[in-house]
């Protein structure tokens, strides 16, 4: 495939040549434009819409993806950090009564469940390895154990409910919150957490009861759940409200 | 002799391509570097001897990165499918134009690409005859656009590494995956480096070609022969 070749005029040299270059200062000035444009937009919780408008049709397209059979990695035992990472405390701030903890999970408005941490223990329990993935961009290898999120709503007959589209957890001071599509809560692999390393969990990592979610970034692991509640709406969203994508799903 | 002999070396889809993946590659260093300042692990040396962190603290500094996680993450998973799109697009039109076959290295290409070097070195005189590229060209043009491959298929395995959990293990795990998008970032960066100065050392002819398409025939320059009459077709 030679390249080819064409005599012309000069005027029509000089005018293809004016042509062309002001079709591309068009395009440089029209790139310019946008970008200005797109940062003159109004922001949507943190990000800008445009932005926003196309990381909640990612999280359409990626939320389809989420399956039985897609699994995080698990690993050996022996693989998990003895030293857990601890990234924020948000939400950590009062004291925990123990001997009176009760996870709330809210039926309905008005009809909410107190459930203790001795139930929540009788219930099968389940151990995980996995490596957890902070939206920072760093990961370790971890182990959890706790109660399997969807062996906790069979349970508790939370059947309607967990068909609703989102799960909104909060911490008892309300200091930080998540809201997670039910497809990931009902991931075989999302736990309702209260061991680490075989221990229970210490204070920093959420104790008495935390959320492991290995299908979503660290800040959808909720530490110190206070609160359960089910949406047909996105419920509010501590990262979220702070420019992040609500779906950070991984 | 009011005319003149040009040589149409880029066709108007290839030139959209290019100045299309110029601001947007842009976009993506870019609000890369906001995303990898959160996590910025990686550095070139040995022990405990470093010789160049990624990156310094003037470095981010300078260019007020940090603190723009949120911002960058936004950027980069939106920006994300026009670099694909734009990618592929380029990708079939060379494979069904045929024009892979001036871009993709030829058999002699590593040696003659050797001679090329020599040559912009001013170590040796002569360059190997050429169609539209010389060996250097294909090869570092093919080289990015493996680069942009890479870039897709790293990028995809650190953003789904659960549901590509496939892709993630090919690529050596979710910590490989992600030292590699930075590794083809640094070569994307040195590849534009290095086409910039060729650019600015080729001169104004090369240059407007990949704006009007065309080249104009110096007819008494035998620096740039006609690329038809060289090489007999094989």
């Amino acid at each position: 495939m030679p390249l080819k070749e064409e005599t012309i005029s000069k005027a029509t040299l000089t005018r293809k040549t004016v042509i062309a270059f002001a079709c591309f200062f068009l395009f440089l000035g029209a790139c310019i434009f946008s970008w200005k444009w797109l940062h003159r937009q109004p922001a949507e919780a943190g990000a800008l819409k445009p932005l926003r408008k196309v990381l909640n049709f990612n999280e359409k397209l990626f939320s389809n993806l989420v399956s039985d059979r897609h699994l995080a990695k698990t690993f050996p035992l022996p693989a998990a950090a003895p030293r857990v990472r601890v990234n924020g405390d948000a939400g950590l701030g009062g004291a925990v009564d123990t001997a009176n903890y009760k996870l709330q999970v809210v039926r309905k408005p008005g009809d909410t469940l107190f459930i203790g941490m001795n139930e929540i223990k009788a219930l099968p329990k389940t151990e995980l390895v996995f490596d957890f993935k902070c939206i920072e961009g760093w990961s370790q290898v971890t182990h959890w154990g706790g109660v399997s999120f969807r062996e906790f709503a069979k349970k508790y007959n939370l059947d309607w409910q967990v068909h609703q589209k989102y799960t909104g957890l909060q911490t008892p001071d309300k200091g930080y919150y998540v809201g997670i599509d039910n497809q990931s809560m009902l991931h075989p692999q999302t736990m309702l957490c209260y061991e680490m390393n075989g221990k229970p969990l210490p204070l920093n990592q959420g104790f008495p009861l935390r959320l492991i979610i290995p299908v979503k970034y660290g800040i959808k692991h909720l530490k110190r759940i206070g609160t359960i509640f089910f949406s047909n709406d996105k419920p509010r969203d501590y990262w979220f409200e702070r420019g992040y994508d609500y779906f950070s799903g991984l | 002799m009011g005319n003149r002999v040009i040589i149409k070396k880029h066709s108007l889809a290839i030139r959209w391509f290019h100045w299309i993946n110029f601001p947007i590659l842009a976009i993506m260093i870019w609000s890369g570097l906001l995303i990898y300042w959160a996590n910025d692990v990686y550095r070139l040396g040995w022990g405990n001897t470093t010789v160049l962190k990624f990156f310094p603290t003037s470095f981010y500094k300078a260019l007020n990165i940090p603190f723009r996680l949120a911002e960058g993450m936004s950027l980069h998973f939106v920006f994300m499918w026009i670099f694909a799109i734009n990618g592929l697009l380029y990708f079939l039109y060379l494979l069904f134009s045929k024009e892979y076959k001036l871009i993709f290295p030829h058999k002699k290409a590593l040696k003659e690409a050797g001679q090329v070097i020599l040559h912009d070195l001013h170590i040796k005189r002569g360059l190997p005859p050429q169609k539209k590229y010389n060996a250097a060209q294909r090869i570092a043009y093919t080289g990015v656009i493996f680069l942009g491959i890479g870039a897709l298929l790293t990028g995809f395995a650190i953003y789904k590494p659960v549901q590509l959990y496939w892709l993630c293990a090919l690529l050596g795990g979710y910590e490989w995956a992600r030292a590699e998008h930075f590794i083809i970032t640094i070569l994307f960066t040195l590849f534009f480096l290095v086409h910039i100065i060729q650019v600015l050392l080729a001169g104004w002819n090369n240059f407007r070609g990949m704006v009007t398409g065309f080249e104009v025939k110096k007819t008494n320059d035998i620096e740039i022969p006609n690329p038809n009459n060289l090489l007999p077709e094989p």
